[in-house]
C-alpha cells in the first residue's frame, strides 16, 4: 500500500508542462502538498465531473499532455465518463485514481472498490489503452513516465493506505484557480 | 397559438412539424464563434445539428452517456482555451445541477441548447415533471435562460445569448420548446 503524499510528490517531479486536473477532496490537497503551480486545476466539488475536465482539457490541447489525479469517490460518481473517454480516445490523457476504498472526506466509508469493483478492468472494458493497479512506492516511477510519455487514454488505479493525512489547502477561488490557469497555459486573456 | 388536442387521441400521433433551417442557423454561431467542442446526448430534437457538429472536422463532437459529463467538458475545454456548447433534452438538466455549481463557482461561459419535452401536447406524462420546471432549474443554477416558441427568432436570440456567454463568462440556455421542434411523433 503507498503514502498518497509520497506517490503524488513523485508522479509530479520535473512536471515540466504537465496540466493537472485534481478531485474533491484528498485528491486536491495531495497535489497541493507535492508542490502548488498555475497548471494545477483544482476542483473543490463537482463531484464526479474531474475526468470529464480532463477530456475537455486533452481534446482542447493534444499538444500537451494531461493527468487526472483523483479520488476512487470521484470517479465512481462519473463512471460513464470512462464510456465517453473510450469513445474518444486522447493519446494525451491519464487518469491516476488515488484509491483507499473509501470515502476519506465523510468518515471513511468503504467506497465500491472495498468490496473488489475494479476500475483498471472498468477502465479497459472503455477501450483505454492501458490500465493497471500499483500498490508499491518503486512503481510510482512508471507510473510517472506513463503521464508523460504513455499512448492514453490511461488508467492506473494507485492503491493508497487508508489513513487521514494533514490537509493542505490551496486556491479554493474558483475564478482564481480557473484564471490563473488559463493565463499560465494560453495567455492573459 | 395552436390549442394542443390533447383530449383527441388521433391528434397525438399527428406530427406538428415545422420545416425550417433553425439548426443549421445554430450551427452557423457555432462557427461564428469559434466553438470546437459540442458535448451532447443523442436526441431526436438536436438529431440535426449533432450530425452537422459530427461532420465538421473542426468540432470534436463527444457523445456522453449522462449530460453532467458534459458541464465537465465545457469546463475542461475553456481551462484549454477552445469554447464548448452542449445539447441537450430537457430531463437532461436534471442530470446536471450539482455539476453546473462547477460552471457558477469557476466563472465558465457555457452555452446551453435544450430540446424541450413535457409540454405542447406531450404524450408521455413521464417527461412532464422534468419539462415543467426545466427553466426554474436553470434559472435557480445561475443561467440566463431564453426561451424558442418560433423558429423565425432562432438565429436572433441564439446569436445575442452567445455572444452574452461568451463576451461575460456567463451560462446561458436557450429552451428550444415542443412547438417549435415539433411534437414527439409516436407511431404503433
Amino acid at each position: 500500500m503507498l503514502d498518497r503524499r509520497d506517490f503524488v510528490r513523485r508522479l509530479l517531479i520535473d512536471r515540466g508542462d504537465l496540466l493537472v486536473a485534481t478531485g474533491l477532496g484528498a485528491s486536491t490537497f495531495d497535489v497541493a502538498a507535492a508542490g502548488d503551480h498555475p497548471l494545477n486545476f483544482y476542483l473543490w466539488g463537482a463531484m464526479g465531473g474531474t475526468a470529464m475536465v480532463g477530456l475537455g482539457l486533452a481534446l482542447a490541447r493534444p499538444d500537451r499532455r494531461v493527468a487526472v489525479l483523483t479520488g476512487d469517490g470521484d470517479m465512481l460518481m462519473g463512471i460513464g465518463s470512462l464510456a465517453t473517454i473510450g469513445v474518444k480516445q486522447p493519446k494525451n490523457l491519464a487518469i491516476v485514481v488515488l484509491d483507499n476504498a473509501h470515502y476519506g472526506e465523510t468518515g471513511m466509508q468503504p467506497s465500491h472498490t472495498k468490496s473488489g469493483v475494479d476500475l483498471p478492468a472498468m477502465a479497459l472494458a472503455c477501450r483505454f489503452k492501458q490500465a493497471r493497479a500499483v500498490s508499491r512506492i518503486e512503481e510510482a516511477a512508471d507510473v510517472r513516465t506513463l503521464m508523460h510519455d504513455g499512448e492514453g487514454p490511461i488508467l492506473v488505479s494507485a492503491h493508497i493506505k487508508e489513513e487521514e493525512v494533514p490537509r493542505v489547502l490551496p486556491l479554493r477561488d474558483g475564478h482564481a484557480i480557473k484564471q490563473r490557469f488559463i493565463t499560465a497555459l494560453n495567455g492573459a486573456v | 397559438m395552436a390549442k394542443a388536442r390533447v383530449a383527441n387521441g388521433a391528434a397525438l400521433h399527428t406530427m406538428t412539424h415545422t420545416d425550417t433551417d433553425w439548426p443549421d442557423a445554430i450551427f452557423r454561431h457555432f462557427h461564428r464563434l469559434g466553438i470546437r467542442q459540442v458535448g451532447y446526448v443523442p436526441d431526436a430534437g438536436h438529431s440535426r445539428l449533432i450530425a452537422l457538429c459530427q461532420a465538421d472536422p473542426d468540432i470534436a463532437d463527444v457523445a456522453l452517456t449522462t449530460e453532467e459529463e458534459g458541464v465537465g467538458l465545457v469546463a475542461g475545454a475553456a481551462l484549454g482555451g477552445q469554447r464548448a456548447a452542449l445539447l441537450m433534452q430537457s430531463s437532461g438538466v436534471g442530470n446536471c445541477i450539482n455539476m453546473f455549481s462547477l460552471l457558477r463557482n469557476c466563472g465558465f461561459a457555457c452555452v446551453v441548447l435544450v430540446t424541450m419535452r413535457g409540454e405542447f401536447g406531450e404524450f408521455n406524462p413521464w417527461q412532464v415533471p422534468m419539462g415543467s420546471i426545466t427553466d426554474d432549474v436553470l434559472r435557480l443554477s445561475g443561467f440566463l435562460t431564453y426561451r424558442l416558441d418560433s423558429a423565425d427568432d432562432v438565429d436572433e436570440v441564439v446569436g445575442a445569448g452567445c455572444d452574452m456567454a461568451f463576451d461575460g463568462n456567463l451560462q446561458v440556455a436557450f429552451l428550444l420548446s415542443q412547438r417549435l421542434i415539433g411534437r414527439k411523433q409516436w407511431t404503433r
